[in-house]
């Protein structure tokens, strides 16, 4: 199984790799982790007439802190995610879905914006990232422009992107002290995408109560969504039991999976509402300052 | 059109054209004759295909030929040391962890590239790292207990896997 034909150009620089996006236009993918595209391809899927190789750009590899800021170049890989310090310190959520994405020849490979940009509607980075303050930054001809991930998620597999635009970063927000976040996921078998997850991202306040909340859900609508009936319900409250259990029957209700070989629409719908209070379980452990690990389901 | 590739392979430095769609794996086996690296699924699910590359594994069914353009890349074949079959290798044979052996040498990759950063790794984190191969007979729990074998033994320092040397009293 071979992809079609195609040109394989190499820009050494963000500028140049935008100049042959203007250049090509529709004709041409950006290849990064190619984890997806690659498959895509052989299967005839997709059949671009020219691969950008954006590999080889120095300035796109790796994560820093940025201030109150966790910046991934484009080409950071899940593989990275998961074995930073920083990360684990400051968003388990992260952690928790890089450890979780396919497996440990995909992580070292796939790169989260690429994840992104292909916005597969089980794909775990667009779900779990939506529970954080994530924005996207694009360059394009006309320079760069940053975009807040629920906005650069349009539908499944659409984005904001165009087609003479590149991801160059992503940036997530490093949330204050009595924070906690978790990510859980439900797969038919590791390394499968998900039949259901779930990010939750809690902040509490000095009585213990709920400050901020934000809930995701990935792979149950056609693209991830905020639960935000289920957020109002318990912003500004004391995460009591009933509580979480009213907010598991609110997810359920904002969900809107459709049938397929991962399960029907009642097993999709209660799976999210199950993975949603697990990761405010969680999370709420880790706002307190436990140690949870990650959630293997 | 053809690029022009130089890629380490084992040791060796390989020049060559490829086509840009060429696989890596197809590199391997076709161009270099290297056919101990295996083609299973051929869509990234199987991980029979795996290998180093720079160190990292990798499926070579989903990286193109000219990516690895530059770099060194490490086979099963690679894996030998002296004469003599890398000490996970041994491992697989000593504890039958092998059926047909269509999935080995990607699971005996994989398995070095865990050894190789977690030493002494946990039935689980096997369990969790081996799940990106498939065996299609079956025979995982030999895979695993192989796996497991190879760690190092603190006494020695050796891998528990290797077959001891000639008038060496060990077991």
């Amino acid at each position: 199984m071979f992809p079609a034909d195609f040109d394989y150009v190499v820009p050494r620089s963000v500028d140049e790799a935008v100049a042959m996006l203007v250049h090509y236009g529709d004709d041409a993918k950006v290849l990064a982790g190619g984890q997806s595209l690659i498959p895509m391809m052989k299967l005839r899927i997709a059949s671009p007439r020219v691969l950008i190789d954006v590999n080889g750009i120095a300035e796109l590899a790796g994560l820093r802190r940025d201030g109150d800021r966790l910046v991934l170049g484009a080409l950071c890989r899940h593989a990275d995610v998961a074995a930073s310090p920083l990360v684990r310190e400051h968003l388990p959520l992260m952690h928790d879905a890089a450890q979780l994405t396919a497996d440990v020849q995909v992580r070292n490979r796939g790169t989260v914006a690429g994840s992104l940009a292909h916005a597969d509607p089980a794909g775990d980075w667009p779900a779990a990232l939506l529970a954080l303050d994530t924005h996207v930054t694009v360059a394009g001809p006309d320079g760069t422009r940053t975009v807040p991930l629920a906005a650069f998620l349009v539908d499944a597999y659409t984005t904001q992107l165009g087609a003479n635009e590149l991801i160059t970063q992503v940036a997530v927000g490093i949330p204050p002290g009595r924070t906690g976040g978790a990510y859980a996921k439900f797969e038919r078998r590791a390394g499968d995408f998900a039949v259901a997850s779930a990010g939750v991202q809690v902040t509490l306040d000095e009585a213990g109560r709920c400050a901020a909340v934000a809930i995701s859900c990935g792979a149950v609508a056609p693209s991830p969504f905020r639960a935000r009936a289920a957020e109002a319900m318990l912003a500004g409250q004391a995460l009591s039991e009933d509580l979480l259990a009213q907010a598991e029957h609110a997810v359920r209700d904002e969900a809107s999976p459709f049938a397929d070989t991962r399960g029907s629409v009642e097993y999709k719908r209660h799976l999210a509402g199950v993975l949603v209070r697990r990761a405010c379980v969680a999370a709420l452990a880790r706002a307190r300052g436990e140690r949870v690990d990650t959630l293997h389901l | 059109m053809t690029h022009s590739v130089r890629i380490t392979v084992n040791g060796e430095a390989y020049e060559g054209d490829v086509e840009p769609r060429a696989l890596l794996v197809q590199f391997l086996r076709e161009q270099l004759g290297l056919t101990g690296t295996h083609v299973g699924c051929v869509v990234g699910e199987c991980g029979a295909c795996s290998v180093l590359v720079d160190g990292v594994l990798v499926k070579s069914c989903l990286m193109l030929a000219v990516q690895a353009n530059g770099r060194e890349v490490t086979t099963i074949e690679g894996l030998r040391r002296g004469g003599r079959p890398h000490p996970v290798q041994e491992a697989f044979v000593n504890g039958f962890a092998l059926q047909c052996g269509f999935c080995t040498p990607g699971f005996v990759m994989a398995a070095h590239a865990l050894l190789a950063r977690n030493p002494n790794p946990t039935e689980e984190e096997i369990r969790r790292d081996l799940s990106s191969n498939l065996c299609m007979c079956t025979g995982y729990v030999q895979i695993v207990e192989a796996v497991k074998s190879v760690g190092s033994d603190p006494g020695t320092g050796r891998h528990r896997g290797q077959t001891p040397e000639r008038g060496d009293s060990t077991p």
